[in-house]
């Protein structure tokens, strides 16, 4: 039992780090950007790469594929969803393009590192464990839970407490208003993306690390589990898609336990389809889901 | 010209079935409602194919696809009464939702042999058969254009709320839409495992629906022969570009990833009503040149 | 014909109609005025079904429509206009007038399956009658442009041949000459006149005082969304709650 709520807490932080990103991007734009689970995946493998073939600790590792998962963020909204903003349907076309983009960063994942599973090499993080009580505790996974509350802390603290979050937050709310108020929006739009991808960097990084091994499709399923998190957080709610992410992983790993590992992804697609159908704003959104 | 035909017999059999998925995602489309089920239907259609056959093969094949096309359609009305108020992107999120629980419903249900699937099918789709079908779904499509059902649609997809007050019931159309979306999708799965012999759940994943999407908007949406267009256009170009592709040290499978995504990419930002929209566009690009 | 008793909508705490009571008669021109955010266009969309109204009750020939969505509303013989430009914007003003006929047009789809001559005689009635449409609102040159290419007063014209295309027995129009020039709402006030003498009611929302107080047999006056004055334009136009509601807002 301990040990599942230790496991399910665990997964659920990387699930948690993974949407608050998403959330980010859709409550800005109002559009779904498919291309984040690439992104996702990239910087699993540029970790990957700066480990195996620089020799780099995975300390200095981490933040470089954070800084350049958001850079890849940067590029992505240049080309993919700036072209198309103002024209009409753009949401529907937003995310089209963006599934292009996931499709062209699959690609050249394949082609560097081929189509397999790849692997960080041994000892690329220390094998440290505890026994409290009955259940094992990695270093890993303290780690990991550490590192997704922490970015997930200084997200929200950006939010609330800075310029810089009030501007996004005023474009969230309003772009119209906030470009007559003096907000820069397309910059403000461009560092949503550098930090909903610097963070889905870090939980590529963080996912690849706790279950160490990484394909350029790796992302697919955490992608429709992220789409779980955010439906039941509530459309661009920060706090929610942090609750739900833990919520979800937790009932993952309780369905693996009691019902059976098959199992385990059907939970997460009926909590989204039932959000949806019975309660569209999820536990904290307050984007519309319906046409008025 | 034979040999030409039977080396390249499962690829334009798979340009008609490709056609028939892109346009059940047009069949939604058209009245402006992303719908990302039809994987998910297409597996139904597929399972029920695959099931009547193998356990009464006394049944004709025209039934069989009949029955293919029926049970999504049927299945569809319980899913489109809570899902069709959702707008766009919601829309889009709840079907994708449906659609893994449909895959991974497969999955566990041991009766079709879980995620390993239903082998051994007798191949009964015969090209004649699978072009009658396209014929038959391109006609009916072709043939809303310009009546009463036609305009209505295109009004939905303008501008609901002033369809509306202009007396369209919507959500009737809507729904129709989409069971129709969800019978071709079925059709076109039960055809597909009656040609390659094999169903399973892998087959109907979120990337196969993304593949109609994809086709169908590379295509082009105003017009029902976009789907169409799309679809031979995205089925064929690969199989040429794979031998250019291996000529300069490319992998096949990631050369192909890679060219879908830039053609849609490319087509999405500057081409945004398709192939189909390129003769005009053309056009329409000369004239100014002239003048 | 057309029956408000007491109906009330708030937003929040705000009353954006407040205990309107007033009724439109059969072939009348009635119209609706009042200063800016008086409640005007959210009475027509009470109307219209597009929202229900909070209390009250909304009637038309003695039949309740408070409670029906807007295809209902628009089934039992209610047409509108926006003030905010409502086409489909991807089709061409023709086509427009002939999604406009939806209502009256019987055409089940399955004749159209097997192409028979009558689905394709009752087609070319339908673009037939949509041109006329378009010639009464001096648009039959324009027919094939697309709606999104018109001028300003040739959409709101588009809009008014759509919204008769249904053959409503009560049509609402939504400041139908705003942006327009004068001799362009000369025009609309001509064609208004019109519909009247076929029988057709006119519920009309506008700004332009003189235009209202020439075309309209009756008046409403909305301040704050209560109803402060109604009558004939001559009474109205005496009336010291409607000049000081006017005066007030600087309007």
């Amino acid at each position: 039992m301990g040990q599942q709520i230790l496991n399910g807490l665990f997964v659920g932080s990387i699930y948690a780090l993974f949407a608050v990103g998403y959330t980010l991007v859709f409550g800005v734009l109002d559009i779904l950007n498919l291309a984040h689970q690439a992104v996702f995946m990239l910087c699993a493998f540029i970790a990957l790469a700066l480990v195996e073939s620089l020799h780099l600790s995975i300390w200095v590792a981490l933040p470089l594929a954070i800084l350049a998962g958001g850079l890849i963020g940067i590029g992505l909204e240049r080309l993919a969803f700036r072209p198309l903003r103002g024209r009409a349907g753009s949401n529907i076309s937003g995310l089209i393009s963006s599934l292009a983009m996931a499709t062209v960063f699959e690609a050249i994942a394949a082609q560097i590192f081929g189509p397999d599973i790849s692997r960080f090499p041994q000892g690329t993080f220390p094998d440290v464990q505890w026994h409290p009580g009955e259940a094992t505790v990695s270093l890993l996974q303290i780690c990991i839970a550490g590192i997704s509350v922490l970015l997930m802390a200084v997200l929200t603290w950006l939010l609330q407490r800075t310029r810089l979050g009030r501007s996004i937050r005023a474009v969230a709310e309003n772009p119209r208003a906030a470009r007559i108020l003096g907000i820069d929006v397309d910059k403000v739009i461009s560092v949503s993306f550098f930090l909903s991808s610097a963070l889905a960097g870090a939980a590529g990084v963080l996912f690849g690390l706790a279950f160490n091994s990484m394909s350029p499709d790796v992302g697919r399923s955490v992608e429709l589990k992220g789409l779980a998190v955010i439906i039941l957080g509530g459309m661009g709610s920060v706090p929610g898609a942090v609750i739900a992410g833990f919520a979800i992983g937790l009932v993952e790993v309780f369905t693996v336990a009691h019902v059976g590992s098959s199992y385990r992804d059907i939970v997460s697609f009926a909590v989204l389809f039932i959000v949806l159908v019975a309660r569209p704003r999820g536990l904290f959104g307050q984007i519309a889901t319906r046409e008025a | 010209m034979e040999d030409f035909y039977l080396a390249y017999q499962s690829l334009i059999a798979f340009v008609g079935i490709n056609s028939l998925l892109a346009l059940s995602v047009y069949a939604t489309l058209s009245c402006g409602q992303l719908s990302l089920a039809n994987a998910g239907f297409m597996a139904i259609g597929a399972y029920t194919g695959a099931l009547l056959t193998l356990h009464a093969p006394q049944v004709p094949f025209a039934f069989v696809l009949m029955a293919s096309a029926a049970l999504p359609a049927i299945v569809a009305v319980p899913l489109g009464l809570p899902v069709l108020r959702l707008r766009g992107v919601f829309l889009a999120i709840a079907t994708i939702g449906f659609g893994e629980v449909v895959r991974l419903g497969f999955v566990n249900w041991d009766y079709t042999e879980g995620a390993i699937g239903l082998v051994g099918i007798p191949q009964r789709t015969k090209p004649w058969i699978l072009w009658l079908c396209v014929a038959l779904v391109v006609y009916l499509l072709g043939r809303l254009r310009g009546s009463r059902t036609g305009y209505a649609l295109e009004a939905i997809r303008e501008d609901e709320t002033a369809a509306r007050t202009m007396g369209i019931e919507t959500t009737a159309y809507k729904m129709a839409m989409l069971c129709l979306g969800a019978a071709i999708a079925g059709l076109a799965g039960a055809l597909e495992a009656h040609f390659t012999f094999i169903v399973s759940p892998a087959g109907y994943g979120f990337g196969r629906v993304v593949d109609m999407l994809v086709q169908a908007v590379v295509g082009g949406t105003a017009l029902f022969i976009g789907p169409v267009v799309g679809a031979t256009f995205l089925t064929i170009l690969p199989e040429i570009l794979r031998e250019l592709g291996a000529r300069v040290g490319l992998a096949p499978g990631p050369f192909r990833l890679f060219l879908n995504g830039v053609i849609l990419l490319a087509v999405i930002l500057y081409l945004p009503d398709g192939i189909i929209s390129l003769p005009k566009r053309l056009r329409s690009s000369r004239k100014r040149k002239a003048a | 014909m057309l029956a408000l008793t007491n109906v009330l909508r708030a937003f929040g705490g705000v009353k954006a109609v407040d205990d309107a009571t007033f009724t439109v008669e059969r072939g009348e021109v009635h119209g609706l005025i009042g200063p800016n955010g008086a409640g005007k266009t959210t009475l027509l969309n009470l109307i219209s079904g597009l929202m229900p109204p909070t209390s009250g009750s909304i009637s038309l020939d003695g039949k309740r429509v408070d409670r029906l969505p807007p295809q209902k509303v628009a089934a039992l013989g209610i047409s509108r206009t926006y003030q905010n430009i409502r086409l489909f914007a991807g089709l061409s003003a023709v086509d427009n007038v002939v999604v406009g006929q939806h209502l009256r047009r019987h055409s089940p789809f399955f004749k159209r399956i097997i192409p028979l001559p009558a689905a394709r005689a009752e087609e070319a009635a339908a673009r037939a009658k949509a041109m006329e449409g378009l010639s009464r609102v001096g648009l039959r040159e324009r027919a094939l442009t697309p709606a999104s290419s018109l001028s300003y007063g040739e959409q709101r014209r588009v809009e008014i041949a759509r919204a008769l295309a249904a053959e409503p027995k009560l049509l609402l129009l939504d400041e139908p000459t705003a942006g327009m020039n004068p001799p362009e709402a000369f025009e609309v006030a001509r064609l208004v006149r019109e519909v009247a003498k076929e029988g057709r009611s006119v519920l009309l929302v506008e700004h332009n005082v003189r235009l209202v107080m020439e075309l309209c047999d009756r008046i409403t006056v909305l301040n704050f969304g209560k109803v402060i004055a109604r009558g004939t334009p001559a009474e109205v136009g005496k009336d010291p709650a409607v000049i000081a509601a006017y005066l007030g807002d600087g309007a």
